[in-house]
């Protein structure tokens, strides 16, 4: 269709309809503008976003509410004033001693169990993929520990780490004094070291699985420039697992960040003496035993964002390429 | 065009939480206290109190065919003031629960969770006279109302083990344990002769339960009194400083373990004392060879004169029953003379209530293990009732756990803070 031909139309069309403008169709190239090509897509993805919605968002959305508010859960029908409080929680989370040794003691377990983790699942996920023999049973044997209920492995670590335990009757004289759990610095340690232990099965799984995605040929040409083991290690393993290492640093950011299980039954309330008491589970003594979720909300949110932070930069100066 | 899009989904998705947080709120119905009916009732999960509690709950049935009760066990959780706190949030507690920690009924009583039985025409009057108005009162919540009928208790005494006791030197029937320093150097005979590691094991963990196991029982002792009067904590004064300052000698000197135990350390001989209630007469009939005093003070106090920490439990009435009316007559049913009794007899747990010992002469005189502690039920300072009372006690593990188990900081100056710290978190809105 030439342009004149196309001007042609325009001008008829215009003839036909000179002052009203096509009511319906404006409100269909409106609508279209709106929800895109595919409009059917959002009907497809509807669960989803209400999975979202009401999974996440709200309780996100209501957890930042209520950290604004002197908020506490009340029976169906009862209706209590619960005032607007501006920062006040806020400003009581950064001048909470307990909640900013809370995240003293998670700043520790994150620099022992982040590169702890990274290190020995890269090491040992490449291990294994190089072990012809037992592979299948070395596998399974890292990753019993993950799949194992928290409960019960926390009862073999309180054998092994107790003033009479394994560890101690090993070490004899060398022994720390008072006992791991009950030492005030190392306590959180650890902690750091059982959660590295416990989780290491899974993040084992993700690199083997990103190893497998590193061309062999990368390999061989770096044998053929004479790289060792330990060079093609360094020079094109590491390299070629960046991605999963982002997702391992991330991964294991959050779950220190939401440490709560091990102080609560490794350390009996994150003793001795607060050492390792986490955020989360101050959060929990606050909101569900003290009945102050307003501000549990808050030390939430406050731990929210350093995550988020935590996250950004980690994401920025180890993803490299893959941003 | 994709910024676009996803700004659109995180509107959506704002708009559906909003929708969702307008909808938070519901009605349970009205509820009457002259309401009568089926009503639903929770106990214990303890094999005794479950005997005691489908006995009752079929003794009631027998004679109320049209206000048939339903008894069930507390819903399995990590605690019941947690599992209570969900109900009641929910909407779904039972009309009565016959196993409150007096602890969190201030808690419970401001999430509008709890009945005022002062309401009822006899609710004060029956309260006070079951289990007298001394011992009741301090059960009532700041308004003056009771919110929960005080129920049962298991006062704490010491335990002690006479064979260890005598393998050490000490006298194991009339053992030397009534004033901190006679109480102090019998545990270092225990611990210096070899008999026990320990010579008592006091959970050493930082939950906001454990003062009612060491620091409180000594302190109610020494005071008589509650370590909150008038909206101020009382613990800073001479009383307090003796209390944290013994405990403070046996964790310095090893008298006591420092880490969590991990299992009875009385009952294996880890330690040759243990602070408990008369729950523990069954659980070591047989295994150890046991004798009880009372909690010692500084300068000693007569046994008949002797406070300590009740242990108590409570029933509490919620306002999600609907047959209120018939709540409040099994309420009386199931504390009534005839069922306390029972009561003692399936489970040894003293029932709150006037007059004990004379009550229930022909039991205490069958079981003569249980007279001291029906004697003791009759002197007991309870937790503070009021919404903050757990975030007190936490504040008091807090200062416990660093101060005396620890043993960090100046006494004197980590109890003054404490002591404000206290007084903050009890009055916190």
């Amino acid at each position: 269709m030439s342009s004149s031909s196309i001007h042609a139309a325009a001008a008829a069309g215009a003839t036909r309809r000179p002052a009203q403008p096509d009511a319906h169709g404006t409100r269909r190239r409106r609508l279209r503008k709106v929800l895109g090509p595919h409009p059917l897509g959002w009907l497809f993805s509807a669960p989803f976003l209400v999975f979202i919605a009401a999974i996440f968002a709200y309780p996100l959305g209501f957890a930042i509410y209520i950290s604004f508010h002197d908020y506490f859960f009340t029976a169906p029908g009862v209706v209590v004033d619960q005032p607007f409080v501006g920062f006040d929680n806020y400003v009581r989370v950064f001048t909470d001693p307990k909640v900013l040794q809370s995240l003293g003691n998670i700043a520790i377990f994150v620099l022992i169990n982040v590169p702890l983790t990274v290190v020995l699942s890269l090491v040992l996920a490449a291990a294994l993929n190089s072990v012809v023999r037992f592979r299948t049973f070395l596998r399974v044997s890292y990753y019993v520990p993950y799949v194992t209920a928290s409960v019960a492995v926390v009862g073999v670590w309180l054998f092994l780490f107790s003033g009479n335990g394994l560890v101690n009757q090993i070490l004899g004289p060398l022994a720390p004094e008072p006992s791991w759990l009950s030492n005030a610095s190392l306590a959180m340690p650890t902690i750091a070291f059982f959660v590295t232990w416990k989780e290491l099965g899974f993040y084992i799984l993700l690199y083997l699985a990103a190893l497998q995605n590193v061309p062999k040929d990368l390999y061989e040409a770096a044998a053929m420039d004479g790289a060792g083991k330990v060079r093609s290690f360094f020079t094109v393993t590491v390299p070629g697992v960046r991605p999963a290492t982002v997702l391992v640093l991330l991964l294991s950011t959050i779950t220190g960040a939401n440490l709560f299980t091990e102080p609560y039954l490794l350390t009996s309330g994150g003793g001795p003496n607060g050492a390792s008491a986490s955020p989360v589970l101050v959060m929990y003594q606050e909101g569900i035993e003290q009945g102050h979720p307003g501000y549990a909300s808050a030390i939430g949110i406050v731990l929210v964002i350093a995550v988020l932070l935590i996250a950004f930069l980690q994401y920025r100066f180890a993803g490299g390429k893959e941003r | 065009m994709k910024k676009k899009h996803f700004a659109i989904g995180i509107s959506a998705i704002g708009i559906a939480s909003l929708a969702l947080t307008a909808c938070s709120s519901g009605d349970t119905g009205a509820a009457s206290e002259e309401a009568r009916g089926p009503i639903t009732i929770w106990y214990s999960n303890n094999a005794q109190e479950v005997q005691w509690g489908q006995a009752t709950v079929d003794a009631w049935n027998a004679e109320h065919p049209d206000e048939q009760v339903k008894g069930q066990e507390i819903p399995a959780g990590k605690s019941g003031v947690e599992v209570i706190g969900a109900a009641i949030v929910a909407g779904t507690t039972p009309c009565l629960v016959f196993n409150n920690l007096p602890a969190a009924t201030g808690q419970f009583q401001k999430q509008g969770g709890l009945v005022d039985l002062s309401s009822f025409p006899d609710g004060d009057s029956y309260i006070e006279a079951r289990s007298g108005a001394a011992s009741a009162d301090q059960y009532r919540s700041a308004d003056g109302d009771f919110y929960q009928l005080p129920w049962k208790s298991n006062p704490v005494m010491i335990f002690y083990n006479k064979d260890l006791f005598a393998k050490a030197g000490l006298d194991p029937e009339n053992p030397n344990l009534s004033t901190y320093d006679e109480f102090l150097d019998s545990a270092r005979a225990i611990v210096s002769s070899g008999v026990a590691p320990y010579a008592i094991y006091p959970s050493p963990t930082s939950e906001f339960f454990q003062p009612n196991f060491d620091f409180l029982p000594l302190y109610a002792a020494e005071t008589g009194t509650s370590i909150i009067e008038d909206e101020v904590a009382t613990i800073d004064s001479q009383a307090g400083l003796d209390v944290a300052e013994f405990w403070r000698t046996i964790y310095a000197e090893d008298l006591a373990g420092k880490e969590p135990a991990q299992a009875d350390s009385f009952a294996n001989g880890q330690s040759a004392m243990a602070i408990v209630g008369p729950w523990a007469i069954p659980v070591y009939e047989g295994k150890v060879n046991w004798g009880s005093v009372p909690v010692p003070t500084k300068d000693g106090t007569a046994p008949e004169q002797t406070y300590t920490f009740p242990d108590a439990k409570s029933v509490g009435m919620y306002t999600s029953c609907k047959n209120q009316g018939t709540a409040w007559d099994f309420l009386k049913f199931a504390t009534s003379v005839e069922q306390d009794g029972k009561l003692l007899e399936a489970t040894g747990q003293m029932p709150i209530r006037a007059g004990l010992s004379t009550e229930y002469a022909s039991y205490f005189e069958e079981h003569p293990a249980y007279v001291a502690f029906a004697s003791q039920s009759e002197r007991t300072v309870d937790d503070p009732t009021g919404p903050n009372t757990i975030a007190t006690l936490q504040t008091l593990r807090d200062f416990y756990t660093k101060a005396v188990i620890s043993g960090e900081g100046d006494l004197q100056a980590e109890l003054s803070q404490a002591a404000d710290d206290l007084t903050a978190e009890w009055t916190r809105k």
